[in-house]
């Protein structure tokens, strides 16, 4: 998969305040790149403006290769059961095999629980579920250790490892350390307003 | 294709009564104005013949609203919209196809609730008849204006309650059709009805797709 992700002197503005201004990034093939800086900083809006769901405010973001997003919102009915969720988007993404993403991140006994009673971490890993059924070359993850215990931890950096060692993207918000591979860290800060 | 099978499958069994979100409460209410009125009223048999058509059109009416809660809220706060856009299903689709499982998790048994519901305030045949027709032309569009008031108002505080309020002026001109065609002979009031509902159809799935693109910059 031929993956690419730029933002060139991209500004965000949110609510008559900006956010940030003049940032580039420049993303090839097996490339991660964790974002770090403060709580209202402008992680998640560079994330939603990278994945194209928000204009930024001055610049330009081009992509190749399907985007794929795991943020702080679910988007699996709350009443449904797990599996039931999570199986309108892997008919929608034409998934032929649900079963491995569920056996990495040990969904499988959780998949009659209606999704509103997972816990903080349950849920965050059945994004990460939807995420990987998907198969997509360019993620986008904000904030994906929350609410995770240590070693499920662990397994979304093995994870995020394995993604970019297979030729994919990943940009990671995150405000805690993120082993992403290579390292490279871009600090919002640096660019704010 | 396959992309809009899966969502009208996903719609259905959210919105069917029995599924998770909807329920039969619209219906229930529904029947519940038609067995009101005669008590309200008095059993006076005449009188109920000659307005009774009114009341089932008034009381559909407000029976659309009922669901308008959740119709597009929950997806929108739960970000559903969001990964479909990432998956390059257009809020356009989405939303025409919720339209159509809007309606059908209403309408065809709002139309069965409305034989019965004849029956309690003693219509006859031809006025029953002039009725189902009317609620079959009519019900689209009452159901394309709540879809596209629900998206509008989905993003506020409060925004069910103010739903409500905003689809009943934009349904009068169905309402006074619809409901219009009992007082006269000829079908041209049910026709008209149904030209309406055609035009709002047409319109509501861009008009609510433009209002969840638009809250996503909140």
């Amino acid at each position: 998969m031929q993956a690419q992700l730029t933002a060139k002197d991209i500004a965000c503005r949110r609510v008559e305040r900006l956010l940030f201004k003049g940032l580039s990034l420049d993303c090839a093939p097996g490339d991660a790149l964790q974002v770090a800086g403060a709580n209202g900083v402008g992680k998640s809006s560079l994330l939603r403006i990278l994945a194209g769901l928000l204009r930024p405010f001055a610049g330009e973001v081009s992509s190749t290769g399907a985007i794929g997003l795991v943020d702080e919102r679910l988007a699996l009915d709350a009443n449904q059961p797990l599996g039931k969720a999570l199986a309108f988007w892997e008919r929608l993404d034409g998934c032929s095999d649900p079963g491995r993403a569920l056996e990495v991140l040990q969904l499988e006994p959780l998949l009659d629980v209606p999704v509103r009673y997972l816990s903080t971490g349950q849920k965050k890993r059945a994004a990460l579920a939807r995420l990987l059924n998907r198969n997509c070359p360019v993620w986008l993850l904000d904030e994906p250790l929350n609410g995770l215990d240590t070693q499920a931890q662990k397994s979304v950096e093995a994870l995020v490892a394995l993604h970019c060692g297979g030729g994919g993207i990943a940009v990671v918000a995150s405000h805690q350390p993120f082993a992403v591979p290579g390292g490279k860290a871009l600090a919002i800060e640096d660019y704010a307003a | 294709m396959s992309a809009a099978l899966a969502l009208l499958r996903r719609d259905l069994s959210l919105l069917m009564p029995g599924g998770s979100g909807g329920g039969v409460l619209p219906l229930l209410f529904f029947l519940a104005v038609a067995m009101l009125y005669p008590f309200a009223v008095g059993p006076d048999a005449q009188l109920l013949a000659r307005t009774g058509g009114g009341v089932i059109w008034v009381a559909a009416l407000l029976a659309a609203i009922l669901p308008l809660e959740k119709l597009v809220t929950d997806d929108l706060e739960a970000g559903v919209f969001d990964q479909l856009a990432l998956r390059n299903v257009s809020e356009e689709l989405a939303m025409a196809i919720r339209l159509l499982a809007h309606w059908l998790a209403f309408a065809p048994l709002l139309l069965v609730a409305t034989l019965p519901a004849a029956a309690l305030l003693g219509l006859d045949e031809a006025t029953t008849r002039t009725v189902l027709l009317g609620l079959l032309a009519g019900t689209p569009g009452l159901a394309a204006v709540g879809l596209a008031v629900a998206a509008l108002t989905a993003s506020m505080r409060g925004g069910a309650a103010l739903a409500g309020l905003m689809v009943i002026p934009l349904a009068v001109p169905i309402l006074i059709f619809g409901a219009g065609a009992l007082s006269r002979p000829d079908t041209s009031g049910i026709l008209f009805t149904a030209a309406i509902s055609l035009g709002l159809c047409a319109l509501a799935p861009f008009a609510a797709a433009a209002a969840i693109r638009a809250a996503r910059e909140n």
